[in-house]
């Protein structure tokens, strides 16, 4: 509740002080342009968004399918986790929605793949290096415990390490679906095809329809809540154990 | 004669090397019984959580000879032998109380069925049934631990090991715990070995007391528990309970000035 107050608590001070100080709408449209405008294109920009959303979409699950792989296996063999995860620390840190130029000049510039590879990059290594961490930090007794019982190494992954790694799966996971709309916007600026979101916000500023550019970005907007909601219903069905989501009984 | 449980023969366990090198245990030799009830006592440092993780396999002595069931450790563990109960419950946040205890089940290939009906068993023993379906973080620390003692005894071990595992709980739950393992003990007569820091714990819960001196850490003394098997609150007014009490006392001030001389 307090929430939804402060939200139109702040459209209303943005459409008064856009109003009271004469803003120009190139500079920042008031909240009435941009909601005229997002209902007069409605059809056009969601029809964007979710060409767009299925860029993002794909690269998403493309980039946690392979983190998730790589999580496994740097979890099971050490040789493995010793030599590739530095390397993938120093990459994280790298601006990989950079290489967006690179793979359209790899992928041809309407290939969708060109979108999807700077997407699951993107993904790639925060949900792969949170994800390795759930999977080796596990309480030593724990390891202990079914050290005791004689477990193989197959159901202690299973029955401990794999649990114990899905509130940092999901945490980054969270984090990944803001990233992959980010990364598919970015990505369509270098140029593509017409009929998806960056490209439609480019055009729009240029001709200064600003408040149809801002209609489009709220539509983006929109589109990521909805992802991220998405990732939180999964984290509830999944994880219904864990603190954050216990209920008060 | 009875096969020992346990037996060690001058074993020692050295951590680290050359000047950074620490003697944990030097010359231990002791032999358990089965059905006995072994506490092991002595000021922290004295290494008895590390004898106790040496008789469990959960680390290696570096001199010395160890069997468990006349086996390795190694072996025995491999065999299921051992039952360990820490000084937290760590049950899996992730599994409900029942599921926490038939988890060794499930490991050793029990079929959902016997799994389901052993821990119900259990669970009424440590008198947690109402409480199967819940998970960890309902219960208060007391319960919790009684489900981590019903998951350690869930597939009959021939050998209990329990590492100060009231230590956290407060002075009144300790006790009603301390009750609860006498009578598991009774009523499936395993072997426990028991480590603790406090005197009338051991007094109360052991056959016998295994007094330990620290640098290195020794056992310098061993003193029987006479009293009677049945032991309830009465047995901690008893004069003999006492006076036993004062013996440890006395052995393990003994133990800790042996090291300064």
């Amino acid at each position: 509740m307090p929430a939804i107050l402060a939200f139109f608590a702040v459209i209303i001070a943005w459409e008064a002080l856009t109003r009271i100080f004469g803003v120009q709408s190139f500079i920042l449209p008031k909240p009435s342009e941009i909601m005229t405008s997002f209902f007069e294109t409605s059809s056009t920009i969601w029809g964007v968004g979710l060409n767009t959303l299925i860029e993002a979409a794909s690269g998403f699950l493309l980039g946690t399918t392979l983190a998730v792989a790589t999580s496994l296996a740097a979890a099971r063999w050490v040789g493995f986790r010793e030599g590739m995860l530095p390397m993938a620390i120093a990459l994280n840190a790298t601006p990989i929605a950079a290489l967006a130029p690179i793979f359209n000049n790899w992928f041809g510039l309407t290939n969708p793949f060109s979108k999807i590879g700077v997407v699951a990059v993107v993904i790639y290594f925060p949900v792969m290096i949170n994800t390795t961490r759930g999977l080796l930090e596990v309480d030593p007794a724990e390891l202990e415990l079914m050290r005791s019982v004689a477990a193989p190494p197959s159901i202690v992954m299973r029955r401990v390490q794999i649990p114990n790694a899905l509130p940092y799966f999901f945490a980054s996971m969270k984090v990944a679906t803001a990233l992959s709309l980010i990364a598919a916007i970015i990505a369509e600026y270098f140029g593509g095809p017409q009929d998806v979101l960056g490209q439609y916000i480019v055009n729009r500023a240029q001709l200064f329809q600003f408040p149809d550019a801002w209609a489009a970005i709220l539509v983006a907007s929109l589109i990521g809540m909805a992802f991220y909601a998405l990732i939180l219903v999964a984290e509830r069905m999944f994880m219904p154990w864990h603190v954050s989501l216990r209920s008060i009984e | 004669m009875t096969a020992l449980v346990v037996e060690a023969r001058g074993v020692g366990k050295t951590f680290g090397s050359g000047p950074e090198q620490t003697q944990a245990l030097h010359g231990i030799d002791m032999q358990i019984a089965p059905g006995d009830f072994i506490s092991l006592i002595g000021p922290s440092g004295c290494g008895k959580s590390t004898l106790l993780r040496l008789i469990g396999d959960l680390a290696s002595p570096s001199v010395g000879e160890l069997t468990v069931n006349g086996k390795t450790p190694g072996q025995a563990r491999l065999d299921r032998n051992y039952g360990i109960v820490f000084q937290s419950a760590t049950l899996l946040d992730w599994r409900t109380v029942e599921k926490n205890v038939e988890l060794p089940l499930e490991i050793m290939g029990f079929e959902s069925e016997a799994r389901a009906v052993k821990a119900q068993e259990m669970l009424s023993l440590v008198q947690l049934d109402r409480f199967a379906g819940h998970y960890p973080w309902q219960l208060s620390g007391g319960m919790q631990q009684r489900v981590a003692i019903a998951r350690a005894l869930a597939f009959n071990p021939s050998l209990l090991l329990m590492d100060e595992p009231f230590g956290a709980l407060d002075e009144m739950t300790r006790e009603l715990m301390q009750q609860e393992v006498l009578r598991l003990w009774q009523e499936t007569g395993t072997t426990v070995v028991f480590v603790t820091h406090s005197i009338p714990e051991a007094v109360f819960l052991s056959t016998r007391v295994l007094v330990m001196s620290p640098r290195p850490g020794t056992i310098s003394d061993e003193i029987p528990i006479d009293l009677a098997v049945r032991r309830d609150e009465d047995t901690r007014e008893d004069s003999r309970y006492f006076a036993l009490i004062t013996e440890v006392r006395e052995a393990l001030r003994r133990g800790e000035r042996g090291t300064k001389t």
